[in-house]
């Protein structure tokens, strides 16, 4: 425990702190499958070096609160990482990249309830990776948007891959070079563009609560 | 390097928490609730609780805070409750309402068109 507490030490020595004004926190998820470059579009924009943590869940889902009803259980942990973006002086923008897969739904309300909104990162040469996510987000009633990672394989135009993915057809599409920083900061505004016009359309809103 | 608490045995997160469970839906910590140490660490002090006020002499997120300590974030989010109650940490918790405030949503555009 020693030894913790000194990496802990190390680490904040390294840390760039938020301003003593920063008050208010805000959230996008970039998820996707494993190798979609979700990891890569967080760094691109960070002004921190990417974290990784980890939430822990038993096999019945529920989380690691009641510490002792995990003893003797096996306990599963579900890792992410994030990165940061300082707004304003006020408001921090925390940005996570989060594992696509199915067991990772058991943490979503807990870990990302009241997000803004979230990224569909999709290689297009696994596009099958992303229906499981898009089916929760939907359901969730979570705006999103889908961003293609360039990886240099065959391409496809827009209306083969929302056909792929079933894609309603207010839902942005967009390509991307995660490596790129201007190219991901584009994918972030294009979503919360997206989200504001979303809000801003009664209509939508509306049929957003009777999901 | 390895992955944060890949070697926290439930008894050792029993431990650290004495067994408590405060992470559930009373506890108020979100993710990105920015913490605020109130003041120094003093001598006695759980080490983990040591550790935090140290992390957040400026604002850090309590899921920053977690990956630093290398622990899962319910149990930071135990620990932060203690120090909570103590009197030891202020917490400012992100303004989320059912749909998101417009002023806030051009906030983040300004800002991020601004990267
Ligand atoms: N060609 C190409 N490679 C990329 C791109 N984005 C990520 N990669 C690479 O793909 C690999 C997986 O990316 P990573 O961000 O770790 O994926 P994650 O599992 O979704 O976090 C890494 O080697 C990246 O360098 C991209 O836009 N184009
Ligand atoms: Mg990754």
């Amino acid at each position: 425990m020693d030894s913790a507490t000194s990496e802990t030490r190390t680490a904040a020595e390294t840390r760039t702190p938020l301003g003593a004004s920063a008050e208010n926190g805000l959230k996008i998820v970039v998820v996707g499958g494993f190798g979609a470059g979700k990891t890569t579009m967080v760094r691109s924009v960070s002004e921190i070096r990417p974290l990784n943590t980890e939430e822990t869940m038993t096999q019945a889902g529920e989380s690691v609160d009641d510490v002792s009803g995990v003893r003797g259980k096996t306990a599963t942990t579900v890792a992410f990482d994030f990165g940061r973006i300082t707004l304003d002086s006020r408001n921090v923008l925390y940005l996570f990249g989060a594992p696509g897969q199915e067991r990772f739904w058991f943490l979503w309300d807990r870990l990302f309830s009241g997000t803004l909104g979230a990224v569909v990162l999709v290689d297009t040469r696994r596009i099958d990776d992303s229906w499981y996510a898009i089916d929760r987000l939907e359901k969730h009633g979570t705006p999103f948007i889908v961003a293609c990672n360039d990886f240099g394989g065959p391409t496809f135009t827009p209306q083969q891959i929302r056909e792929a993915l079933d894609l309603e057809p207010d839902v942005p599409l967009v390509n991307c070079d995660a490596r790129s920083r201007e190219s991901s900061k584009i994918v972030l505004i294009t979503l919360v563009e997206h989200i504001r016009s979303r809000y801003a359309d009664p209509a939508r809103a509306s049929r957003q609560e009777l999901v | 390097m390895s992955r944060p608490g890949r070697d926290d045995s439930p008894d050792r997160l029993y431990t650290l928490t004495g067994g408590r469970s405060r992470s559930g839906p009373g506890n108020p910590f979100d993710l990105v609730t920015l913490v605020v140490a109130e003041g120094a660490p003093v001598p006695g002090m759980q080490s983990e609780h040591a550790a935090i006020l140290r992390l957040t002499e400026r604002p850090t997120a309590v899921v920053e805070i977690a990956a630093e300590l290398k622990l899962p974030v319910s149990i930071t989010r135990i620990l932060l409750s203690d120090l909570l109650a103590a009197g030891r940490v202020s917490a400012r918790h992100p303004r989320q309402a059912a749909v998101p405030d417009p002023d806030i949503l051009e906030q983040v555009l300004v800002g991020l068109r601004n990267l």
